[in-house]
């Protein structure tokens, strides 16, 4: 057979292949995202929904009498204490368990307390709905590590990014902010925990494991005894993409066989980890009483994830030139992707996986093409590309208000968002968030960097170094928790100095975004004329992107063209 | 948009001819801004702009780097002198170009304010004792409460209300208007004077209302000077947010040298300060200011005073006006036009009638029902030694003439007269209410006159709608501003003249405290409301309202309750400025988003320059000569930015009655997309210059 003569055609049917798979995912996106949206509205209007017959009355027994179903509306002030303080006790109880893993159940291979500040770093970064590991679970941690305090957080980290991100919807829409206790349950025995119990049956049912047994033990061909690592794999799987936590159960995560077995797993895994961030602009849109302008941010986002997905595929697809030449034919770059799922599939669960702060992966990201390497970190650094479970919606928001505050002007009137104006408050929160990246990025990073012998364990040298060490950093202050990998991050100054991004990243637009919201709900809203710039049009859903662009990748663009941009250049 | 309705849209446009500002001495305006753009740059003063105090610092560093390229350590290639010393005289021009634009804001106001300063000098003030007799005081110590008497040939030496006198007062001196205003007590728009004004003609007793130093022309020329200049609220969360964009580039360029010096293409201090002013806001950061006391300026320009930038900016945000038709929608003297007789009297009757209740009346209104009686042949029957005229009054609604024989004549609100009939006890015929409909079904403004208990006629006083006010509110309406007139008038006679000069609502029959009911009901529905008043009982009104705009012939009460002072006494002007503080936004926000759109241009000029060793040439879309041009035409572009600026800055961008959808769809396209391609041309276009001239 003559390579050089099919080569094209194969190209070309590996690309077709790749267009209907892309387009069947965002189909599918585009249908449950509606739904999903009005569901969670009609949650969190505390209207009746199908499943209040199922769990209303198990919510009654479980808290019964503790009133928490009911808070009460909380100020900026209570709301903001409440999650701090109810996000450091379970970070200090799951370090503990770490610590004590060696003396707790489940735990049939005997593992030991891991280091302290790899359990510090691990826990912080389940807390903060990151799930960076600087591990192996299958050989770190125990069963009961995993399950109990891991599946712990990954549920609450999850329910407090949705808690916030209705928090400041409701804000936004002149409401108060609700009571963040009664809407954590309630984005958990509403939203994520019946979504999980579907998902996983679908999981097991498609071939993923989900025992308490040990590592099953096999005979190879050779003769030689293989362990063959396994666990309650399921239920964690679908909590893991569902809630935007990433972190797997195995070390290579989603590329595990037992975690992601085929196409369909793959395919439900890619959808239910978008599902949330992309309902939850639909949810504004109702709660805001003006389902337009959901539609039409969804929409932007939409064309944006879709542009990404394009770029990185036929990266993908089109393959490493250099390798091509020594070929002589074009190859899609297969290093670092399993071949069940190939080059277009891995790519649009990069996108995702990066665009919603989910961080599990399908694929290694080092492995990515320059392309897909500089849009994975695009990403994580604008944080909106559907973004983190509920922030990412809140993102979103921030940008919107920013965009008014610089354009709004040009009407005429000093700017206003939902009849709101804004002032000097809003911006001094929007700045807070605005300046967390580059702190808990670009700073950290310099400094790895500036000690490349002693700090970085950067296993790749050169531009792709820098893209390493950046993306370790972006996906710790994203909370995306994915890594480049190839980098040897299980050491204290990386435990450390990315636990202190991690935290950065997570409660300190936490923080302005609540007392954002609380501010804007007590002002007095101006009623809408023809003067009133609306933000519910094409034309200024255009203008939010180009803001977008310009305040939140220019800040990134020299460290972009120094790791990926130069590289994708050096490849020829 | 027809030529015909193009002059209303500008601020100014049809009453340009009528702009007198006080003869400023504008001539060395440019020579002493130059002077002052190198004394702005004290450090104490630059730290108070974040943005450009970046850029001060930079160019410290890089005067250093001049004289010693080796200061913070030799990068390979990046140490020549020259091409430090080049950077350090842009950024040293960046600074300049920025002190310039604010020096001449303000010098323009200072100019001003030198020409009011002139008017202001110590006067020789005589000061009444409580016998009566007068001692020579110098003005400046003058109190508030002190009575002084002026006489023909003074400058008045401080602001008062007339107690007596009725004198001529040459008030050219504020307002420019050259024609002398009559000052009387008791009248509330004629019985206040300005300190720095001149009597020509008779004498005046008054009394002081302000202390030394804070007189009205004090506050003038304080507030064009911009010495009582603060930030408005929305230029201090601009400044906040500029100044978090630049600490963010910071922290980009400060973080670059390990990562270049890791891929073996370390860059040197120069360049780094380079790309940090390139991408600092520094155009919207050095005009930021200009534009705020332009803004102002142009305030000034129109003759109306106001007392803080804020309320320049309010009027931009203004959702309604509430206007009072007498002077802003009608022009301001109602003509008698017609006499309508009822219960069989004849014309003539009626207009002999209306002559006898309108003798003492000395209001133009009195004054054309006089004119036209005696035009029909009816003169006065009667002593008018002896008879008595009976005032206007807010509560009866009605004046008069009391007779000699003791015959009581009214003229007044035809339910006025009807009640004083009744209370007389006669009756009104059926006659008076189609006469009344048909007057108000002109819009005009129906007066019934009566001799006692028997209705003679009713007099039209006709009314005539300012030409083009129409279309005005019609603009005002497309901008998301709302008109509410409010009257004195009957609600059919309201609701005509309303629906002619197309206002949105209005309020009949209104009392002073209607007003300030109107724009509570507003406010309470989160609007803004702007509105104009001259007496005393608008004081309360015209503080309550967002922006307040006292008429310069309004009472002192008035005056102060306002937020803004026109000098010219016209209430029209308020939908002038509406647009001024429109105009001041777009400006602001139009600057803001170029500046930040250029960016992108700079960044692709920059960044391959800088990265030159990373193999990244392929970004150099431009194709600019050498790295070394790149950056310094980079560098020149953002210097020259400035002062190209400078004139929309201080003149303002062409505000053009849109929706905000249109406004926002325009600007975008000029200011936002222009921003992002303009830089990409200029900086080639500088860049083969640069390169024809150097061998960098």
């Amino acid at each position: 057979m003559n390579l050089a003569d099919s080569s094209c055609p194969k190209l070309l049917s590996s690309m077709l292949q790749g267009f209907f798979q892309v387009t069947l995912i965002l189909a599918i996106l585009a249908a449950v995202a509606p739904l999903l949206g009005r569901y969670m509205a009609r949650v969190f209007l505390g209207e009746e929904t199908w499943l209040d017959r199922v769990i209303s009355p198990v919510e009654r027994v479980v808290f019964a009498g503790s009133g928490v179903l009911n808070g009460r509306p909380m100020t900026g002030g209570q709301y903001v204490r409440a999650l701090l303080v109810s996000n450091l006790v379970m970070l200090v109880l799951v370090f503990a368990i770490f610590m004590l893993q060696g003396a707790l159940p489940f735990n049939p291979t005997g593992l030991t307390a891991p280091s302290w500040d790899l359990a510090l770093h691990t826990a912080i970064s389940f807390t903060t709905n990151t799930n960076q590991q600087h591990y192996s679970g299958e050989t770190t941690f125990t069963y009961f590590s995993q399950v109990g305090a891991l599946g712990f957080l990954m549920f609450t980290s999850a329910a407090t990014g949705i808690a916030v991100a209705i928090a400041f919807i409701r804000g936004l829409t002149g409401r108060p902010l609700g009571n963040f206790y009664t809407d954590l349950i309630l984005s958990i025995t509403r939203i994520l925990l019946p979504i999980s119990v579907v998902g996983a049956i679908a999981l097991l049912v498609a071939g993923v494991p989900e025992t308490f047994a040990g590592p099953a033990q096999a005979t190879t061909l050779e003769g030689a005894t293989q362990f063959i690592a396994r666990g309650p794999v399921a239920h964690f799987e679908i909590i893991k993409q569902l809630g935007e936590n990433g972190g797997g159960f195995f070390g290579i995560n989603s590329a595990h066989p037992f975690e992601n077995p085929n196409n369909f797993t793959n395919l439900l895994e890619t959808v239910i980890m978008l599902v949330i961030p992309a309902g939850l602009i639909l949810t504004y849109g109702i709660l805001a009483g003006n389902p337009k302008q959901g539609w039409l941010i969804f929409w932007m986002v939409f064309i944006i994830f879709a542009i990404f997905i394009a770029i990185a595929a036929v990266g993908e697809v089109q393959g490493n030139p250099l390798v091509n030449q020594v070929l002589g034919s074009p190859q899609p770059n297969l290093e670092g992707k399993e071949v069940r799922f190939g080059p277009v599939l891995t790519a649009v669960w990069a996108i995702a996986t990066t665009g919603t702060m989910c961080g599990a992966i399908n694929g290694l990201h080092d492995s990515l093409m320059p392309s897909g390497g500089f849009l994975t970190l695009a990403n994580l650094f604008l944080q909106i590309v559907w973004g983190g479970q509920g922030t990412g919606t809140a993102y979103l928001f921030v940008f919107l208000i920013l965009t008014v505050f610089l354009t709004g002007l040009m009407v005429g009137r000093t700017p206003e968002f939902l009849g709101r104006k804004i002032e000097k408050r809003e911006i001094v929160l929007a700045s807070a968030i605005l300046l967390v990246h580059p702190i808990a990025i670009l700073i950290p990073a310099a400094i790895t960097l500036a000690f490349p012998e002693t700090l970085s364990g950067i296993s790749n040298p050169g531009f792709h170094g820098i893209s390493q060490v950046v993306y370790e950093y972006a996906s710790a202050a994203a909370n995306n928790g994915s890594g480049f990998e190839g980098l040897g991050d299980a050491t204290l100054w990386w435990n450390l100095s990315a636990s202190f991004s991690l935290l950065a990243g997570r409660y300190v637009p936490i923080v302005a975004l609540i007392f954002l919201a609380d501010g804007m709900a007590r002002k007095q809203p101006v009623p809408e004329t023809a003067g009133t710039l609306r933000t519910d049009t094409t034309l200024f859903t255009g203008v939010t992107a180009g803001a977008i662009l310009i305040l939140g990748a220019l800040t990134f663009l020299p460290v972009l063209v120094l790791g990926p941009v130069a590289e994708a250049f050096n490849l020829g | 948009m027809t030529s015909s309705t193009l002059p209303l849209n500008q601020p100014g446009g049809p009453r340009q001819q009528r702009k007198h500002t006080p003869k400023a001495n504008l001539s060395n305006l440019y020579q002493r801004a130059f002077q002052e753009s190198f004394r702005k740059l004290d450090p104490r003063v630059m730290i108070k702009n974040p943005v450009m105090f970046v850029v001060w610092v930079g160019t410290l560093i890089t005067a250093l780097l001049t004289l010693n390229p080796n200061l913070f350590g030799v990068v390979e290639g990046e140490n020549s002198a020259l091409f430090n010393g080049l950077i350090t005289l842009i950024l040293l021009f960046t600074l300049l170009f920025a002190n310039f634009a604010e020096a001449v804001a303000e010098g323009r106001g200072k100019a001003q304010a030198d020409a009011l300063r002139s008017t202001k000098s110590d006067t020789v003030a005589r000061r009444l004792q409580s016998d009566g007799s007068t001692e020579e005081v110098s003005s400046t110590s003058l109190r508030r409460g002190d009575r002084i008497k002026v006489i023909a040939g003074d400058m008045i030496p401080a602001d008062g209300e007339v107690i007596d006198g009725v004198a001529s007062v040459d008030e050219s001196a504020i307002t420019g208007e050259s024609a002398p205003v009559l000052k009387e007590p008791g009248s509330d728009v004629a019985s206040s004077v300005t300190g720095g004004t001149r009597i020509i003609s008779d004498e005046l007793i008054l009394q002081v209302t302000s202390d030394p130093g804070k007189g009205f022309i004090d506050r003038m020329i304080a507030l064009v000077e911009g010495a009582e200049r603060t930030k408005t609220p929305n230029e201090i969360a601009l400044t906040v947010l500029l100044a978090v964009l630049t600490l963010v580039f910071l922290i980009v360029v400060a973080t670059l040298p390990p990562s270049a010096s890791y891929v073996n293409s370390p860059v040197g201090i120069t360049l780094l300060i380079a790309l940090l002013v390139a991408l600092i806001p520094t155009t919207i950061g050095g005009l930021l200011s200009a534009i705020g006391i332009a803004g102002m300026d142009r305030v000034a320009q129109f003759n109306v005073v106001a007392t803080s930038g804020r309320a320049v900016e309010a009027c931009g945000d203004i959702n309604t006006l509430v206007l009072d038709k007498t002077g802003t929608i009608t022009l301001g003297n109602r003509l008698a036009e017609e006499f309508i007789p009822v219960n069989g009297y004849s014309e003539t009757d009626v207009a002999t009638a209306a002559l006898a209740a309108s003798v003492f009346d000395t209001t133009p209104e009195g004054k054309s029902i006089v004119r036209l009686a005696e035009k029909l042949g009816a003169t006065v029957s009667f002593d008018k030694s002896k008879a008595e005229g009976v005032e206007f009054s807010a509560r009866t609604r009605m004046s008069g003439t009391d007779l000699p024989d003791g015959g009581e004549i009214r003229k007044g609100a035809v339910d006025a007269i009807r009640g004083f009939v009744r209370s007389r006890g006669g009756h009104a015929p059926a006659e008076l209410d189609q006469a009344f409909e048909r007057v108000s079904r002109l819009g005009g403004t129906p007066l019934a006159v009566c001799q006692n208990s028997d209705i003679y006629g009713v007099i039209y006083l006709k009314d005539i709608i300012k030409p083009g006010i129409k279309e005005r509110f019609d603009q005002l309406r497309r901008m998301g501003v709302r008109t509410v007139m409010l009257t004195g008038d009957n609600r059919i006679t309201a609701s005509v003249i309303a629906a002619e000069a197309g206002v949105d609502d209005f309020i009949a029959e209104a009392t002073p405290e209607d007003k300030i009911q109107v724009i509570q009901t507003e406010q309470a529905q989160g609007k803004l409301v702007a509105m104009t008043g001259d007496g005393t009982n608008d004081a309360p009104a015209l503080a309550q309202a967002n922006v307040g705009v006292a008429m310069n012939s309004g009472t002192q009460a008035a005056k102060e309750a306002a937020n803004m002072v026109d000098l010219d006494s016209d209430p029209t002007k308020l939908i002038d400025l509406v647009t001024i503080g429109k105009q001041l936004l777009i400006t602001r926000g139009a600057l803001t988003t170029f500046s930040l759109a250029n960016d992108i241009a700079k960044y692709f000029a920059i960044i391959p320059a800088m990265f030159a060793a990373a193999g990244i040439e392929a970004l150099n879309v431009m194709g600019l000569s050498s790295p070394r041009t790149a950056v310094l035409s980079a560098l020149i572009y953002n210097a020259l930015i400035i002062p190209a600026l400078i004139p929309l800055a201080l003149k303002g961008i062409e505000f053009r009655p849109l929706t905000a959808n249109q406004l926002l769809q325009r600007n975008i396209l000029i200011y936002g997309l222009g921003g992002i391609i303009a830089p990409f041309i200029a900086i080639k276009v500088i860049d083969v210059g640069v390169s024809a001239v150097t061998n960098f």
